[in-house]
């Protein structure tokens, strides 16, 4: 592993493909992660009454429990999304520029 | 009464759930001459006996290096993804969220949902680079192309600090608990057998054996939670909605429970909510002894899905934190037997974080409360032995190796020194548990969350994908996270009202990472840019090379076959 097999990655367009696709899926992920527990958090401080209406007229389970447990769920759907990707096309687009750089 | 009592309580609660229990909380506890809890203590020996077998077992298997701090690198996936689980579960979120829940009801539910959103963050941003780059600890990576000794030292400091202040708050409650559980352990008593277990397992075991620590008591946290949380369900045909329905005739409070968006008896306040959402979601991805895990993977791969294997249970896990807070008002604030006084409220004999513990009693009798017992005790020593360990391995391999011996110290050297820091981490846990016995611990999580998220998150994502950060801007800002956090919790209202007597709080809030945070990343920036030396220059330089390899794992640590 020399130094020129580290400018044949960074010349390779396969690298600039690697980093800008996991990074572009890698930020807007977490814009999303944040932008959906910030939203929580603002409903529960200033929602309060959207929040703490029953989910069925009459009914005790409120609005806010099933949005609570769906933060919960998002967080597990938006890795496994990450995860998913990563595995089928980063890895390959990761093991292609580590054979052709050799 | 009870609005009154919740009242003076709420903002303790809601600061004391992070923490392990408060110290007043257990005050009132052991009656006359209570009966020995036998199952406790029978099952607390089974898990002490099988945790000294694995050490045994990793001691022989634990040879160089890179089988003291990373296990070989040969956990997997799923291993990994448990043993991140039982770092992170702690007995604060099992007892201390379940307690948020029994007293204030869907607020508790806040935490819950608080505790789990750093996750994804670890992976999207952090997990692969940190594996690819890494070889023991954190600051590996934070110094990678930057200066290495002031780096290091610093990376250093804040993982002592926050490993420090972690375990007191876990001492302190490992104390409690074990003395409310089995009257006749004393506290002293019950934090020299905890320290003392945690330094066999991780001297002679390493992070082979607190790894296979880790896992064993998170399989047992979330089978005890599972079959709790199914108890009570089963009780009400598995329909939430009658759970929540007989919760609401029961609770004090009634429909208040419900629709809880702060404590009961007092009102939200949004920013103090916000920097406390901000402290769950990076202090998550900065703790070093959670970040650490991520070095004892074979792979980057590995490394990623082990985050979603850890995700998945810690949500699963916080969901049935949930369900067992709402059994306890079901079944345990409608039994007299376990109130302070019925007719004054739902507060509890032995404390305030003891609804799951109560709840177990009431579902299983005896045996199963002998047997929550136990895996409140396992959990508690696990958690310390994965703190110790990455507290150790700053001293030994940031600080011993990497800046007193420039480099140049032998392998078994540095394994040695991180083996007697290890020792020497113990005996000052076993100090400051006893010394802050009748403290407020209520700041303690608050204030390591802090500065995992203000210090150790910002330098560290910086320094993997920025390429202008300098050394002496990765300094400035990591240094401003780390005395930010710990100069605002001081003069905030915990510390500085509530622990040291001093009137009004100079800083308003509880959780400085509002402030902290965007200071941290706007210092390292500003002086970054401003840094016009030759070594920032090469710093900048050598990005790229370190880009290509946290990007592709090129050269990274390998795993180590035995």
């Amino acid at each position: 592993m020399s130094d020129s097999r580290l400018d044949r990655i960074r010349r390779d367009p396969l690298f600039a493909q690697l980093c800008q696709s996991r990074s572009r899926l890698a930020w807007t992920l977490s814009v999303i992660v944040l932008a959906i527990y910030l939203a929580f958090i603002l409903l529960v401080a200033f929602g309060g009454d959207f929040m703490a209406a029953p989910l069925v007229a009459g009914g005790v389970t409120t609005v806010g429990i099933v949005i609570g447990i769906g933060v919960i769920l998002s967080a597990i759907v938006l890795t496994a999304i990450y995860v998913w990707k990563a595995n089928t096309t980063f890895d390959d687009l990761t093991r292609r520029l580590l054979e052709g750089s050799k | 009464m009870m609005r009154a009592l919740s009242r003076s309580r709420s903002r303790c609660v809601a600061a004391a759930s992070l923490s392990l229990l408060p110290t007043t909380a257990f005050a009132q506890t052991a009656p006359v001459a209570p009966p020995i809890n036998w199952h406790a203590i029978v099952m607390f020996l089974v898990f002490i006996a099988l945790t000294l077998g694995i050490t045994y077992w990793a001691a022989k298997r634990t040879k160089s290096a890179t089988d003291f701090y990373a296990a070989g690198r040969g956990i997997s996936a799923l291993q990994n993804g448990l043993a991140i689980a039982g770092d992170y579960m702690s007995a604060a979120s099992f007892l201390g969220i379940a307690a948020l829940v029994y007293f204030n009801g869907f607020y508790g539910l806040n935490y819950s949902v608080g505790w789990l959103v750093g996750w994804p963050i670890v992976l999207f941003l952090i997990a692969e680079r940190l594996r690819n780059l890494g070889k023991y600890t954190f600051a590996d990576v934070a110094a990678y192309r930057l200066k290495r000794e002031p780096v290091r030292v610093m990376a250093a400091l804040s993982t002592l600090v926050v490993v420090i202040f972690y375990l007191i708050g876990q001492m302190v409650g490992a104390g409690q608990l074990l003395h409310t559980l089995v009257p006749q352990i004393q506290y002293w008593q019950s934090i020299i057998i905890v320290g003392v277990l945690m330094i066999i397992y991780v001297t002679f075991g390493g992070m082979k054996a607190t790894t296979w620590v880790q896992i064993i008591k998170a399989a047992l946290l979330l089978g005890g939670a599972t079959l709790m949380a199914f108890l009570v369900l089963a009780h009400f045909s598995f329909s939430p909605g009658a759970m929540f329905a007989e919760a609401v005739r029961i609770h004090p409070s009634h429909n208040a429970i419900m629709q809880s968006m702060a404590p009961i008896g007092s009102q939200p306040n949004p920013i103090e909510a916000i920097s406390l959402g901000l402290t769950l979601m990076f202090g998550t991805a900065g703790l070093p002894h959670i970040l650490m895990r991520f070095f004892t993977v074979t792979d980057a791969k590995a490394a990623r899905k082990s985050v979603l294997y850890g995700t998945c249970f810690i949500g699963y896990f916080y969901i049935l934190t949930f369900i067992i807070g709402f059994g306890a008002i079901v079944f345990v604030a409608s039994d007299p037997t376990y109130l302070v006084d019925a007719a004054k409220g739902i507060a509890l004999k032995g404390g305030g974080n003891m609804p799951a513990v109560y709840l177990a009693q009431a579902l299983g009798g005896d045996l199963f409360l002998g047997f929550i017992s136990a895996v409140a005790f396992a959990t508690i020593l696990a958690v310390v032995s994965g703190l110790t360990l990455a507290g150790a391995s700053a001293i030994s391999h940031d600080l011993y190796a990497n800046v007193v011996a420039h480099g140049r110290a032998s392998e078994q050297t540095e394994v040695k020194v991180s083996k007697a820091a290890t020792v020497a981490l113990g005996i000052v846990a076993i100090l400051l548990g006893i010394a802050f016995e009748r403290q407020n611990v209520a700041y303690i999580v608050a204030l390591t969350f802090s500065i995992a998220a203000s210090s150790n998150f910002p330098i560290l994502v910086m320094a993997m994908f920025w390429r202008g950060l300098t050394t002496r801007g990765a300094l400035a800002g990591g240094y401003v996270g780390l005395l930010g956090s710990v100069i605002l919790v001081t003069l905030g209202p915990t510390v500085w009202g509530k622990v040291l007597g001093m009137g009004t709080a100079v800083f308003p809030l509880d959780m400085p990472t509002i402030i902290t945070l965007p200071a941290a990343v706007i210092v390292a920036w500003l002086v970054s840019k401003a840094d016009r030396s030759a070594t920032a220059n090469s710093e900048r330089l050598a990005f790229e090379d370190e880009y290509i390899r946290s990007q592709t794992g090129l050269g990274a640590e390998g795993a180590v076959s035995h």
